[in-house]
């Protein structure tokens, strides 16, 4: 079954995540050219949500390898189940030691991580390798090997080849320049934060319940902030947080009540310098401008 | 090339569509974009594919698939309008920038032919490569190098043998910081941990009793060095000292990032991992060369802080500002700047080469506002105090 870009977009808003057009041709494009894609760009623009919605449209599970630093081979592919081992090694204590080798290193005792789970169902899950930049180097390489085969082989137990080739979705934040061979595996999207008419249109997905005049003025409000000097631009999430706050206050118009908006802008602000950045009076004029 | 290793698509399209791909791939490599065989392969399969009846959903799609970066993905949309659309066609692509290797290779050239018109010979003489003279002006490469080391001043370290030194040293510091322990290790020390995956392994010969156990190992993690280098007119008697130095830093250490800021900042690590030292040193010098008007550190490290930090610099980085602190700018916004700095990375070293001059005090109004965010200051004006900068970053 092979969706057009239209019908993933109609999904994608089904699933609560409004696309840009782009972005749906990609996702579409990842099927067809059955390549994993690479999303870019600031944290809070949604990427991991692209994945979660990716994973609703498909109707398919949702595997995420949360990468870190240090993160190895043993927690992102499998495990064996020590506890057990150790057990079986005590219950069987006298046994042929090759006899017991072969016990103690069978399926029974495997734990799948994530990657092994990925390539393992029966069904194509979506396979999200979220913020891929924090782990190392190595990591990497080995990744790039997965994500080309789809086979890992576990010494003790052999070659496992994939049963489905998951799609892939990775998320880098930039904390460090990916190798060009993982960018040249992947599909690029750039996602950028939402244009105003997107944003409102997320807002009133996510809150059924909000005026449509208010997620309008605060979608422009949030633009108007992140055009600002600050240390830690709001994301999609603060926008939601906020919008859900004045919702919850029962306001139906940002200019009714300034002293409102200034008191909860602590959903959109998240350090103390911005908060210090953005104050009453640069609040009163940006609200002057966008409302 | 492209055109004759594609193989037919699946689906056959015209040969004249395969051309113009292939054309338009060309024309992307030119631009800088790393596309392969198996982009080009693809890329036939999309123009087969329903995706390519528009330009609107072919534009999107060959973007996502040639694409490998931010600055790619910006570029992407004009490499396509002028090829496919035909708004300007190649001149236009060419405007786009990135053929920077064009650019460099003319500029350098004529900076040869500068140099070989008016300060050529002179200059090599007093080198001492006189003898070889009339067989290296024939080559471009030579003449081209005698220009970097002409037009960066050398006053202090002229001789070869020092400038050799200076990149062993890079290459000693690098390898002794490169591998430090990972604090997260650290702060776990009661207790060593157990693999348990090697050990039970090891028991199995045992009959599965654990005797021999085994320890993980602390994993050595390298140490994230960040240059910013001061290329103004007051420091140019160092400038190109550092920028060998820089060269050496970058091309040992996996990472590193440089910059170069005078008026305004650049970032410069991708000059400077080319393994010919003379064609980075010379392409540095070209981009360190500002168009006067004073040295700006304020508002170099707000860009930094805004454009760069968030990418370069995580919690094992150790900023390095090599500067005489003489700043044009407001003395506030440097302060400003300097503490944001501060908040992000490891250490703040700041390297000024008027330290090693007799008498010197930081009294420059610039210096004053950014000491209180330094956490090591100390001279640089000599391979010695290079040297000594070792210790200090390996206890980081």
């Amino acid at each position: 079954m092979s969706l057009t870009r239209d019908q993933i977009s109609e999904k994608l808003a089904e699933a609560g995540y409004i696309a840009d057009r782009d972005l749906a041709m990609a996702l579409w494009l990842m099927d067809f050219l059955k390549r994993p894609l690479l999303l870019e760009g600031e944290a809070g623009v949604g990427k991991t949500e692209v994945a979660k919605a990716l994973a609703k449209v498909h109707g398919a599970e949702l595997i995420r390898l949360q990468c870190y630093e240090g993160l190895d081979q043993n927690a992102a592919l499998y495990e064996w189940n020590y506890q057990r081992q150790l057990l079986a090694i005590k219950a069987r204590e006298g046994e042929d030691a090759d006899t017991l080798e072969e016990h103690i290193f069978s399926e029974k005792y495997l734990l799948e991580r994530p990657l092994l789970a990925a390539i393992r169902r029966l069904d194509p899950p979506v396979l999200l390798i979220d913020e891929v930049d924090r782990a190392d180097e190595e990591f990497e390489a080995f990744l790039l090997e997965v994500l080309s085969d789809f086979q890992v082989s576990i010494p003790e137990l052999g070659t496992i080849t994939a049963t489905a080739i998951p799609r892939v979705v990775l998320t880098s934040n930039g904390t460090r320049e990916l190798s060009d061979a993982l960018r040249r595996r992947c599909l690029y999207h750039y996602v950028d934060f939402p244009e105003v008419d997107r944003e409102a249109r997320i807002i009133l997905t996510r809150l059924p319940g909000i005026d449509a005049t208010l997620a309008l003025q605060v979608a422009r409000m949030i633009a108007a902030i992140r055009k600002e000097d600050l240390r830690k631009v709001p994301g999609v999430a603060e926008t939601l947080d906020w919008a859900a706050t004045l919702a919850g206050l029962g306001l139906h118009d940002l200019r009714a009540e300034p002293e409102a908006i200034y008191d909860t802008l602590i959903c959109v602000l998240k350090t103390h310098e911005d908060r210090a950045n953005i104050g009453r009076e640069l609040t009163d004029r940006l609200l002057g401008k966008v409302a | 090339m492209a055109a004759t290793a594609i193989k037919p698509a699946p689906d056959t399209i015209g040969a004249t569509l395969r051309h113009r791909l292939a054309g338009f791939v060309r024309t992307l490599r030119d631009n800088g974009f790393a596309v392969g065989l198996a982009e080009t392969r693809d890329a036939l399969k999309i123009l087969a594919s329903p995706a390519a009846m528009r330009a609107s959903s072919l534009k999107p799609s060959l973007r996502s698939l040639f694409s490998a970066t931010r600055s790619d993905w910006q570029r992407f949309d004009e490499i396509f309008d002028a090829w496919w659309l035909g708004h300007g066609i190649r001149s236009a692509s060419r405007i786009s920038g990135a053929t920077a290797k064009g650019r460099q290779s003319a500029r350098r050239a004529a900076l040869a032919g500068e140099n070989k018109a008016s300060l050529g010979p002179p200059d090599r003489v007093e080198r001492g490569e006189g003898d070889t003279d009339a067989e290296g002006s024939g080559r471009s490469t030579g003449a081209s190098r005698a220009e970097a080391l002409r037009s960066t001043d050398l006053r202090h370290i002229a001789d070869p043998d020092e400038i050799a030194e200076t990149h062993a040293l890079a290459e000693r510091l690098a390898r002794s910081m490169r591998a430090r322990l990972v604090r997260r290790q650290e702060a776990r020390r009661h207790g060593r941990r157990l693999d348990l995956r090697r050990t039970i392994h090891r028991s199995i010969s045992h009959g599965g009793t654990p005797i021999d156990l085994v320890w993980r190992r602390a994993k050595q993690k390298p140490l994230r060095i960040v240059i910013l280098l001061d290329a103004s007119g007051s420091m140019n008697m160092y400038t190109a000292f550092f920028v060998r130095f820089l060269h050496g830093v970058v091309d040992a250490f996996q990472e590193a990032e440089a910059f170069v800021f005078h008026t305004r900042l650049a970032h410069v690590s991708r000059s400077l991992r080319d393994r010919d030292v003379a064609r980075a040193v010379d392409r540095l010098s070209l981009m360190a060369e500002g168009i006067g008007g004073g040295t700006r550190i304020g508002e170099s490290l707000a860009t930094f802080n805004r454009w760069h930090a968030a990418r370069v610099i995580n919690s094992r980085t150790a900023v390095i500002i090599v500067s005489d602190g003489y700043d044009t700018g407001e003395p506030e916004q440097l302060g400003l700047e300097m503490q944001r700095l501060r908040r992000r990375c490891r250490r703040i070293v700041w390297l000024n080469p008027m330290i090693g001059w007799k008498d010197y005090a930081p009294e420059a109004r610039g210096m004053k506002a950014a000491l209180p965010f330094v956490d090591l200051f100390a001279p640089a004006h000599n391979l010695e105090s290079l040297a000594a900068l070792e210790p200090y970053l390996k206890r980081i």
